[in-house]
């Protein structure tokens, strides 16, 4: 009777082996680490990890799978869930920490973080994505600025431009640069990067309290303001500021395009600047980083977290690493790899360039008077279906010729729709 | 018994491969019924909660791109391929010396993932960086090539890459289809002094009926399955203009967290699929056998 | 073969040469087309990273390197370890040896039954199969975990094997199936009357002659096997990830550099087993398909 049944007693087998030599015995802690920081600087940085975990005498399983912003790695993490065979620690941020949590499927890392006093060296906002139900359920890596503008200095400085401070002085200043001939905003046309320059605008339009109505409390009394109108006003602004070419183009090679002059500006998170400095290129100098026009800081936190396993070495594994990953000599190495600052506000910034200093010194500002903030484009400030929602909307609007007012009244639709 | 035993063995045989097909492909789409009913977002849940999924579903209008790029899509990377692998087949089948080569580089796309097919046509259909500058810079400055980045273009700029992709392959079995055919008509044919394409026309291209059965199911399960070549070639967009049921629905169920809503954009997807394969193949199947 | 080329008698006319140089120029037009993609692909991978910067994507390398090459196999990283595709390569050729073989054979079977022991319902279960290759596999992703992790599969090249395994019995069913309805049934009666059984009539006088369509099918599965992305992202852990996961860690990065030369070379090395198959077995599978998958 076949063929199938023989096979599957056989594949038993072969697992069975296989899962009997993977518990042999106790050998110090052990962690297997999903994360899509697959390549360059990532990489590196993740590296450094590793090294920290196996000098404390733990056996790290690597991972990766990179893909679409995390995308890939959620599907793999869904399926392993699914099938009981969770990994041991997971890259995770936002609000999709509590989503897992609430399935029930992520440890309880309250003693690590009190031990270690998390809650007296981590921004109180940054802090709060790390808890569910009050209980420390995941170790922030890193903060990203996500409300970057970028430029060239040589190119400002050739057509008389300073670096703008509202919405009005980039318009001109973008106006004159086209008439020069440069193309005003370097951007690439995924709906990602096409949600990170509307999130920018839309922090300097609504204001801090504004955006943290519309996009963290979905108000729809805000969404549906005359105020979002003008942002998507700004946002056809944007899209006539752009080459003929920006579709599906990567953001690394848009970052290249203001590297070489071709472009002038580009709104980005600070992972360009990873780019700009492995081209050589040296901030305040080839290249300037100012926050975009309006207050407040979008940030964009890389965690981990940890999910239920079984096993004394795992469990001690997951200890051991949320320790490290919020010990000061990983934040600090870490970040100078990767472009980010630390996300514990008492690490020495001595090495860090002057883009960093300035992320540094705006997020301890914007902490204190509550205009630090979640971004919604790299999922920090709602959920997957409705920033989705959103992004649909955005990215609709900007690829097409859709007016402010129906793109406001499509944005309501889809957010009460996805909820 | 032992007689009994023998005649039972086909049954017996074939039951492994029907308990898998019945558990995994129709248990599974019955699963995936039950989910669309309910509110399942991150991970299933299975209390029913109604058809709330349907209507959300029917209310976003990107699913409705998705749905019009799917017949957008299906019909023309389907008839294209066909027609294309035809005219080739029939090119190659005049006795031509290269035709080894010329069969390799035709049937080779086939052999690599749309993942590598996606990305090279990306950046041969950029305007910046591929055809349209390489022919612009022979001096032809008015030439113009942009449907990947065109919203209502860059639908057929993935039939472009399907295409490609595909029609070798339908091309090979037309080839073979033709290399099949009973040589003492065509001979009679030729000596009734019937034209060339007459031969084709009437004769040839009749005689291989079955093989449009092949060629349309290995198309048509390309086309439902072109997931990896959007994302690689457009990643959906502009915007979301060539977004597809497999991407909207990937898209929910993985990235979005909004399983139910997945489910829900799954089932239509196949009652759509059923609804067009299942007429056709019953009616060859069929034709064949009675 | 169809004699179909232009008769003798009109001879060397002008008309035939103006209508064979139409013939190869537009052969040659196609054969551009379908080779584009590829030039595109070969010089990108012997450019240095500056030169793709700078330069046009349809253009000869300038100075051409192979370090690419060299790093895509060795050397790039896929996560913590930067040892290229190499270590992946394994997974995928223990992958999708067993996974074709499995699968060819119960598909073999399979249309050995629905061809020439036809039963009550056979029809219905061919259809029934038919119809399974038409199901979108981002669904079957989350049922399909959970059943690996009852089967304690998940996460293992068996889990993987076993996926394959399943969702190829559709096409590979339908090849034989097709194949093996052209050889008249008179042969298994025959055989029957001289007191042949099932397996030895399969054994002895149906499998000697399915090597043309047993090429199809390997042909066939081994490049779905092998291109297979979305079972191996979702059913592998660390260690059993396939060659094509390799490849998009290598390929997406989300925040980090891209190496464009990198990532083409890599995807150039991740095809080759699948090219090589074409190339080297395409005259077989002209051939197997000729020699009747198709007549149907």
């Amino acid at each position: 009777m076949g063929g199938l049944m023989m096979k599957k007693s056989v594949f038993t087998a072969v697992s069975a082996i296989a899962f009997a030599a993977a518990s042999v015995a106790y050998a110090g802690p052990s962690a297997e680490v999903l994360h899509w920081w697959t390549s360059g600087g990532e990489a590196k940085s993740v590296a450094v990890l590793q090294k920290e975990f196996a000098d404390n005498g733990g056996t790290w399983t690597d991972m990766p799978v990179a893909g679409g912003g995390g995308d890939a790695a959620m599907t793999a993490l869904r399926a392993r869930v699914l099938a009981g065979n969770a990994p041991t620690a997971v890259q995770l941020k936002g609000p999709a920490i509590q989503e897992w949590y609430e399935e029930g499927v992520l440890a309880d890392i309250s003693a690590v973080a009190e031990a270690e006093g998390w809650e007296g060296v981590l921004p109180a906002s940054i802090a709060g994505h790390m808890k569910c139900d009050g209980k420390w359920c995941a170790a922030p890596v890193n903060v990203h600025r996500v409300d970057w503008i970028w430029a060239n200095a040589d190119v400002l400085a050739a057509n008389g431009i300073a670096m703008p401070t509202t919405w009005d002085e980039f318009n001109a200043a973008a106006d004159k640069l086209a008439a020069a001939g440069i193309t005003p905003l370097a951007h690439g046309g995924q709906a990602w990067q096409d949600a990170t320059v509307f999130e920018a605008v839309a922090l300097g339009i609504l204001g801090p309290e504004g955006f943290h109505k519309a996009f963290v409390e979905l108000d729809m009394d805000t969404l549906k303001s005359d105020k979002m109108v003008a942002v998507f006003d700004q946002m056809r602004k944007m899209r006539g500021y752009v080459d003929a070419n920006f579709s599906g183009r990567d953001w690394n090679l848009a970052t290249a395009m203001v590297m070489n002059g071709e472009a002038a500006f580009q709104i980005m998170g600070d992972w360009a600047k990873g780019e700009f400095l492995a081209a050589g290129k040296v901030p305040g100098k080839d290249f300037l980083c100012a926050s975009v026009p309006g207050d407040g800081f979008l940030y964009n936190v890389d965690s981990f977290a940890m999910f239920k396993v079984d096993g004394d070495d795992k469990q001690a594994g997951q200890g051991l690493l949320a320790k490290l990953i919020v010990g000061q000599n990983f934040q600090k190495v870490f970040n100078l790899n990767k472009g980010s600052i630390p996300a514990r506000t008492d690490v020495a910034m001595d090495e860090f360039d002057s883009c960093a200093h300035l992320s540094a010194k705006d997020m301890s500002e914007s902490s204190a008077n509550g205009s630090l903030l979640p971004s919604y484009a790299h999922g920090m400030a709602l959920r997957g279906a409705q920033s989705g929602a959103i992004t649909d909307v955005v990215t609709a609007h900007f690829n097409s010729d859709m007016s402010s007012a129906d793109a406001v009244k499509m944005l309501a639709d889809a957010v009460a729709n996805s909820l | 018994m032992i007689e009994w035993f023998e005649r039972q063995i086909p049954k017996i045989v074939l039951a492994p491969s029907f308990m898998a097909v019945l558990v995994f492909v129709y248990g599974f789409i019955a699963w995936t019924a039950w989910i669309s009913f309910t509110r399942s977002k991150l991970l299933p849940n299975y209390e029913i909660k109604g058809v709330i999924q349907y209507e959300r579903l029917f209310a976003a209008p990107r699913w409705d791109t998705a749905m019009s790029n799917l017949f957008v899509f299906g019909t023309l990377f389907i008839v294209i391929s066909m027609l294309l692998g035809l005219l080739l087949a029939i090119l190659l089948d005049q006795k031509i010396r290269t035709e080894g080569a010329l069969r390799t580089i035709y049937l080779y796309p086939m052999a690599l993932s749309m993942i590598v097919t996606g990305t090279a046509w990306k950046w041969i259909m950029n305007p910046g960086l591929g055809i349209e500058n390489m022919v612009r810079g022979w001096g032809f400055e008015s030439f113009s090539f942009d449907w990947v980045i065109d919203p209502d273009m860059a639908i057929y700029a993935v039939v472009i890459a399907g295409v490609w992709q595909a029609s070798g392959f339908v091309m090979a079995l037309f080839l073979a289809g033709l290399r099949s055919v009973d040589e003492e008509i065509i001979k009679a044919a030729q000596i009734d002094g019937i034209p060339h394409w007459r031969i084709y026309s009437a004769i040839i291209i009749p005689s291989m009926a079955p093989i449009f059965l092949s060629a349309f199911i290995v198309l048509a399960h390309l086309a439902i399955k072109s997931f990896d070549l959007v994302i690689a070639l457009t990643g959906g967009g502009p915007g979301y203009a060539t977004d597809l049921p497999a991407t909207y629905m990937y898209a929910m169920a993985f990235s979005r967290g909004d399983i139910g809503q997945a489910a829900s954009s799954a089932m239509v997807m196949m009652g759509v699929v059923f609804a067009i394969v299942v007429p056709y193949l019953y009616s060859e199947l069929r034709a064949k056998h009675d | 073969m169809t004699d179909l080329g232009f008769p003798q008698s009109q001879g060397r006319n002008w008309g035939h040469v103006a209508l064979r140089c139409l013939l190869f120029l537009l052969l040659g037009l196609f054969a551009l087309f379908y080779l584009m993609p590829l030039f595109v692909m070969v010089t990108t991978s012997l450019k240095s990273l500056e030169e793709i910067r700078t330069g046009s994507l349809v253009a000869f390398p300038r100075d051409v390197t192979f370090e690419a090459w060299r790093t895509a196999w060795s050397g790039a990283c896929t996560g913590i370890q930067c040892e290229g595709l190499r270590p992946y390569f394994w997974n995928s050729v223990i992958l999708a040896i067993p996974a074709v073989l499995i699968s060819t054979l119960i598909g073999a079977l399979n249309g050995y039954v629905i061809s020439q022991w036809k039963f009550r319902g056979a029809n219905l279960i061919f259809s029934l199969m038919l119809f399974g290759c038409f199901i979108p596999f981002q669904v079957v992703l989350l049922p399909m975990a959970r059943m690996l992790g009852l089967m304690g599969l998940a996460g293992t090249i068996p889990g993987l094997i076993f996926v394959h395994v399943i969702y190829g019995i559709g096409f590979t069913t339908l090849f034989f199936r097709n194949y093996y309805v052209t050889i008249p049934a008179e042969l298994v009666k025959a055989a029957k009357v001289d007191g042949a059984g099932f397996f030895r009539i399969f054994w002895s006088i149906f499998l000697p002659l399915s090597l043309p369509i047993i090429v199809v099918t390997v042909i066939w599965q081994f490049t779905q096997i092998w291109n297979d992305f979305l079972f191996g992202v979702s059913f592998s852990q660390a260690g059993t990830q396939p060659v094509t996961v390799a490849l998009n860690n290598i390929v997406n990065s989300t925040t980090g550099v891209k190496e464009y030369n990198v990532d083409m070379a890599a995807a150039i090395i991740a095809a080759l087993p699948t090219l090589f198959v074409y190339v080297v077995a395409g005259n077989y599978f002209i051939r197997g398909l000729t020699a009747g998958s198709v007549k149907g």
